[in-house]
Order: C-alpha cells, then sequence, then structure tokens
C-alpha cells in the first residue's frame, strides 16, 4: 500500500509538470494591460498546486509508520480487472478497423463465454441481440452512426429498408 | 398563492402523457440501477445520460432526475435483501435491514424503506418548493465575484467537511480544474492544454466522458477486483396484511421520519456532504433519541426508516444549489448540470425566469416520481428478487458496451472512448489510493464557470483582486470558504497539541 502510495503520488507530480509544460506555453503571469490573469494562470498555477500537494503525500509516506504490509491490489482478482481493460483496448482498437457490429459483439462472446464462463444460450442472446439493439436505438431512432470499418458496405442495403 | 399557481403550471406539464411515462419509466430504471450493488444513482445517470438524447431535452431532464430518485430507493433493496449496499447511500440501510431480513422480515423491512423513502421525499420536495424562488431570486443579484467565491465555497466545503485526506482531495479538485481547462482559451482563443497535439483535445474534455470513465468503467472494473463470490439473496414474501401491518408500525415512527428528512434536505445541499453521510447521521441521531435503542443493529424497523428517509431527502437537497445557483450539491447532480448545459438549458437565476415551464415542470415531476418510485417499488419486489439473481458478469457486460457505445455517441469520436477508457483505469486506480472521486467531477463541471467569473471579475476591475471582497456576498462566501479551508488545519493542530499533552503527562 505504501509503495503504491508512493508510486501514485510520484505519477501526479510528473503529470502536474507535464500540464505546467504544457501551460507555459502561454502567458502565465499577471497581464496588466487588460487586467487579470493570462490564459495559461489558470492551468499552470493549479497544476502547481497539485504538483506541491502530491509532494506533500510523497514526504509524509517517508515520515510514517513503515509497518504498513497491507496489499494495495486484491492478487486473486487482479488478473480479472487487467483483462477486462486489455479486452477495452483491444475493442476499441479495433472498432475503427473492423466496425462496431463487429468489435463490440467479440467483446461480449469473450466476457460472457470465456471470461463469465456462460452457457451458449445467455452468450448468444446477449451477443446477437445487442447489435441489433444498438442498430436501432442509435442509428434508426437518433441517426448516431457507429463506426462501421470494413463492414460499411453490409449496411448499404439495411440503409436502404430503414432510411 | 404565486407558487401553488407555478405548481399547477408545472403540474400541467409533468402529468402529459409523455412526461408522466418517462417518470414511471425512469423510476423503474433507477430502481433496478439502485437494487444492483455497484451501481447507484451516478453511475446510472452517467451511464445513461447519452441514451437520453431519444427524448426532448426537458423531458430527458426528467427522465434523469426520475432515475436519480429511482436510484434512491433502490439502493435499499440490495441493502436488505443481499446484506451489501446497491449504492453507498445506503450503508446504514444495511445496519438494521439485514438482520430484519435474516429474521425473516425482509417484507416488512422493504415496506418500511419504500414509505420511508417516500415520507422523506415528500417532506424534502415541499421544502424544495419553498426555498427554489425565493433562493433564485437571491441569486439573481449575483455578479461574476459572487460566482467565483461561490464555486470556491463548493470546493472548500469538499476540504472542511469531505472526510477525506485534505491533500488528496485538493490533487482531485486541481486536476478536474486543470482538465476543464483543456480546449481553447475562454477569452484569448488561443489552444492551450492540446496534449500530443491530438485535434479531438480543440473541444475540450467533456464532463460525460470523464464520468462514464470513472463512474462507469472505473466503478465496474472496482467491482470485479472486490467481489468474489456471488452473495445469497434472501427471500421476501409481501401480502397486504403485511403492507397494512407495515404502515401501521411506520406510523408510530413520524420524529424520526420527519427529522430523516429535514437533516437530510439541507446536508444534502452542501457539496461534499450528500446523501451518504446524511444517512449515516439520521441512523446515528434516532439511535440516540429512539426509546428502543438497545435493539438498533438488530433489526429495529426504526434503523431502517431513518437513513432511507435522510438520503432520499439529501437527494432531492442536493437538487436545489444545482437548479437555483448553478452549484451542484452531489455528483450525480452536477451530471444533471453538464446534461442540461449540453442541451442548452443553464441552470441557474435566470432559469426560473427564461424557462418557468421547464422547472416548475421539472419540480412538479419529483413529486409525481416520488409517488410512481414507492408504487413500482412495492409492486416490482418479486422482480427484483429475481433480478439479483442475475449474474454479475452480465451485469458488468452490458454497462461496458453502454459506456463504449455511449460515449461514442455525443460527438461521434472515438478519441472520447479512448478517453473513457483510460480514465477508467486511471479512475479506478486513484479510488483504490482513497483519492476522492466526487471533487474531481464537481471540478471538470465547475471549472469553466470558476475561471469565466474570476476572469471576468479581474477584467472589469483592472486587475483588482480586491473586487472579490468588497462587495457584501462575494466577501461572505470568501469568509466562510476561508474557514472551511482552515478546519482540517485547525483539527490537526487541536491533534498534535492533545497527543503532547497525554505524552508530557507521564514524564511529569
Amino acid at each position: 500500500m505504501l509503495l503504491a502510495d508512493r508510486m501514485i503520488a510520484v505519477g501526479l507530480m510528473a503529470l502536474s509538470a507535464y500540464f505546467m509544460w504544457h501551460a507555459y506555453a502561454l502567458p502565465i503571469g499577471w497581464n496588466g494591460m487588460t487586467g487579470g490573469p493570462g490564459g495559461g494562470a489558470f492551468p499552470f498555477w493549479l497544476s502547481a498546486i497539485m504538483f506541491a500537494c502530491a509532494g506533500g503525500i510523497l514526504l509524509r509516506s517517508f515520515r510514517g509508520s513503515l509497518d504498513d504490509t497491507s496489499k494495495f491490489f486484491d492478487t486473486e482478482t487482479l488478473g480479472s480487472v487487467v483483462a477486462v481493460v486489455v479486452a477495452l483496448v483491444i475493442t476499441v482498437a479495433i472498432m475503427p478497423w473492423l466496425g462496431a457490429y463487429v468489435a463490440l459483439p467479440l467483446f461480449l462472446f469473450w466476457y460472457l463465454k470465456i471470461f463469465g464462463k456462460h452457457g451458449w444460450v445467455v452468450t448468444f442472446c446477449l451477443t446477437l441481440g445487442t447489435p441489433v439493439f444498438l442498430f436501432f436505438f442509435f442509428e434508426v431512432t437518433l441517426k448516431i452512426l457507429l463506426p462501421k470499418g470494413l463492414t460499411q458496405p453490409l449496411f448499404v442495403p439495411l440503409y436502404a429498408i430503414f432510411f | 398563492m404565486e407558487l401553488l399557481g407555478h405548481l399547477a403550471d408545472g403540474f400541467a406539464t409533468s402529468l402529459s402523457p409523455m412526461n408522466l411515462m418517462i417518470v414511471i419509466i425512469g423510476v423503474t430504471a433507477g430502481l433496478f440501477i439502485g437494487a444492483m450493488p455497484g451501481l447507484g444513482s451516478v453511475n446510472g445517470v452517467a451511464i445513461v445520460l447519452p441514451l437520453t438524447f431519444i427524448v426532448p431535452p426537458s423531458s430527458a431532464i426528467i427522465l434523469l432526475a426520475a432515475i436519480y430518485y429511482g436510484a434512491m430507493y433502490g439502493g435499499a433493496i440490495s441493502s436488505i435483501l443481499l446484506g451489501i449496499p446497491g449504492a453507498s447511500t445506503a450503508v446504514a440501510t444495511t445496519f438494521d435491514g439485514r438482520p430484519m431480513a435474516q429474521q425473516g422480515k425482509a417484507g416488512l423491512a422493504l415496506i418500511a424503506a419504500a414509505t420511508a423513502s417516500f415520507v422523506g421525499g415528500t417532506i424534502s420536495v415541499i421544502l424544495f418548493t419553498l426555498f427554489a424562488a425565493p433562493l433564485a431570486d437571491v441569486a439573481l443579484a449575483f455578479g461574476p465575484p459572487e460566482e467565483f467565491a461561490l464555486v470556491l465555497l463548493a470546493f472548500t466545503t469538499f476540504v472542511g467537511l469531505g472526510g477525506d485526506d485534505v491533500l488528496k482531495t485538493i490533487i482531485m479538485i486541481c486536476l478536474g480544474l486543470v482538465l476543464s481547462t483543456v480546449g481553447l482559451d475562454l477569452i484569448s482563443g488561443q489552444p492551450r492544454l492540446i496534449f500530443f497535439d491530438q485535434p479531438g483535445f480543440y473541444s475540450g474534455i467533456s464532463f460525460l466522458v470523464l464520468a462514464i470513465g470513472i463512474y462507469g468503467v472505473g466503478e465496474i472494473l472496482y467491482t470485479i477486483e472486490t467481489s468474489k463470490s456471488a452473495p445469497t439473496v434472501t427471500p421476501a414474501k409481501l401480502t397486504f396484511k403485511e403492507l397494512k401491518y407495515g404502515i401501521k408500525e411506520m406510523n408510530r415512527l413520524w420524529k424520526t421520519m420527519s427529522f430523516g428528512s429535514i437533516m437530510g434536505f439541507f446536508v444534502g445541499m452542501l457539496p461534499a456532504a450528500g446523501a451518504t453521510p446524511a444517512a449515516l447521521m439520521a441512523y446515528g441521531l434516532a439511535k440516540l433519541t429512539s426509546k428502543t435503542s438497545a435493539t438498533f443493529g438488530k433489526g429495529n424497523i426504526e434503523g431502517v426508516a431513518a437513513p432511507e428517509t435522510a438520503n432520499n431527502a439529501a437527494s432531492t437537497g442536493s437538487l436545489l444549489p444545482m437548479l437555483t445557483l448553478g452549484i451542484p450539491g452531489s455528483p450525480t447532480t452536477a451530471l444533471l448540470l453538464g446534461g442540461m448545459v449540453m442541451w442548452g438549458l443553464v441552470p441557474g437565476p435566470m432559469l426560473f425566469i427564461e424557462q418557468p415551464d421547464f422547472v416548475w415542470g421539472l419540480i412538479s415531476s419529483l413529486y409525481t416520481a416520488n409517488l410512481a418510485a414507492v408504487l413500482v417499488n412495492l409492486a416490482l419486489i418479486p422482480v427484483f428478487v429475481w433480478a439479483l439473481r442475475m449474474p454479475f458478469t452480465v451485469l458488468c457486460s452490458i454497462v461496458l458496451i453502454l459506456c463504449l457505445v455511449g460515449g461514442y455517441a455525443p460527438s461521434q469520436k472515438l478519441h472520447d472512448v479512448w478517453l473513457i477508457v483510460g480514465f477508467g483505469a486511471i479512475g479506478y486506480l486513484l479510488r483504490k489510493a482513497d483519492y476522492p472521486m466526487a471533487p474531481l467531477v464537481l471540478a471538470l463541471v465547475l471549472g469553466p464557470l470558476m475561471e469565466k467569473s474570476f476572469r471576468q471579475t479581474l477584467i472589469s476591475e483592472q486587475g483588482n483582486v480586491l473586487a472579490f471582497v468588497e462587495r457584501p456576498l462575494s466577501a461572505t462566501f470568501i469568509i466562510l470558504s476561508a474557514i472551511f479551508f482552515v478546519l482540517p488545519l485547525l483539527n490537526l493542530l487541536r491533534r498534535r497539541m492533545r497527543t503532547k499533552t497525554t505524552a508530557g503527562n507521564p514524564a511529569e
């Protein structure tokens, strides 16, 4: 827990330094002409406060007791969390290429059948039912088109029916 | 009398068949969302918000408010039947609700929770109706300095009253504010904080992207890690005889319930407090003042009634500053506020003048939502008992899909979907390290207002910083913020002094 706390504090310090570097591109000081701070002042000084507070957390962790041995992650279930995050990343990555109507059912199939160990009935109902629902809800009703990628030509006849 | 006229006009809107249907759909969805362990009102509103494009904006807000309401009722269901709070707001309900269920009185506990929620909801909606217009009138006098001071006050309540680590709270507030400045500078129009030169950042980071990331994806990741085995559902049967008996029992608890409602309403108004502390406080208070305090924690019906009135009243209370001042009283209302801005309805005093139909329609819909929620709740109890047996992975997979598609829908950029996954993973890690999430979301929603009002004031006052304390109202807010800010420091000092004196005594 202590190590994780320190690492997160260092991460936040790096993040705020990065924000400050970005904000520095704009005037961060007092603009005497118009009155008031420049465009970069708000993000710059807030990031500076963030940096100081994260630094405070880091310093505090060195002063505190060292007998804190509680685990940050639950090692039994951490694997599942990582697996779900990886699956999400893969799903979003293939969405522009294979289209949402391939990526999302694949994710559902993996999640229900392989990760959740459900039966075929549940898996198929959800894997096939969800894209149909999404199509009618978003494309037909709201006219919001989800990314199609390679599958674009397959939707032309469907559009001809519904639009 | 003017008030009743407004309210009558409002009912004309909210009792239209379409809005009535929306309220019923909303509370039913809210009840389910609230009843599912791991999902509360804020998760529900974040996930459902992109789906509300299907109805007109004013109805969409009514729908979201109904979900908020329903989720407050629903939280009690899993507290009683599973022994796990369906949402953090229902933690206090488990203390006595669970023992009651184990004694075979699950039905009675559910009736008590529903009735108490109804009483809490009704009392707080009446308070809301009374306070809304006067507060909006006061807020009409607000200029940029007052707006800035009020936002500052909202943030300092997190530092002073939030109860989380002060440094971590400040970090989250600053992070939210910095993320809100991404995009184009408000005044000069220059691009700023365009990370990795990604064009997607030019339009800024939407509150919805952050909320879906943290409360959708992040929450699911957190639940995956913490739930190892499926909990057991206690069966609950409900008969009319029990219903009659339950209502008779509840009739004795008027004092507890009205106390809980009024306290919940006012605690709910504070951005840092809200429904969870309100419910815990009401529980504590009921235990202190009850004649049967010895049986608290062992299945006392009063211990179910008190927190349930308070958490419902708090949810209504948190709507009050959101609607009248434009400062949300809870993360859920912050999302409602963001949604309203997205639809072109800017909350705040002007809304009462420019869109009275909408405002009073929304207020009156709280009355109908309250009534609908108690009826749907009692009628669907067998369905909830069945639904709580649904495997967790099925729910998770559906929620994750809704997060991805819902994040894509508003602006149709994959950039936002990537951000959602990123915020989900980072939010999960930060939450595990005890960083509070509510100030982050509130800061992102209020950030633009805070920066705008700050810089507007300074431009109109030619850079005179004292402008913030020269006006009486804004000076009051600034002083209050300063007090909240110093509060944790004083506490720390007092604790230090005490440890010093106790450590010094034995040496004498």
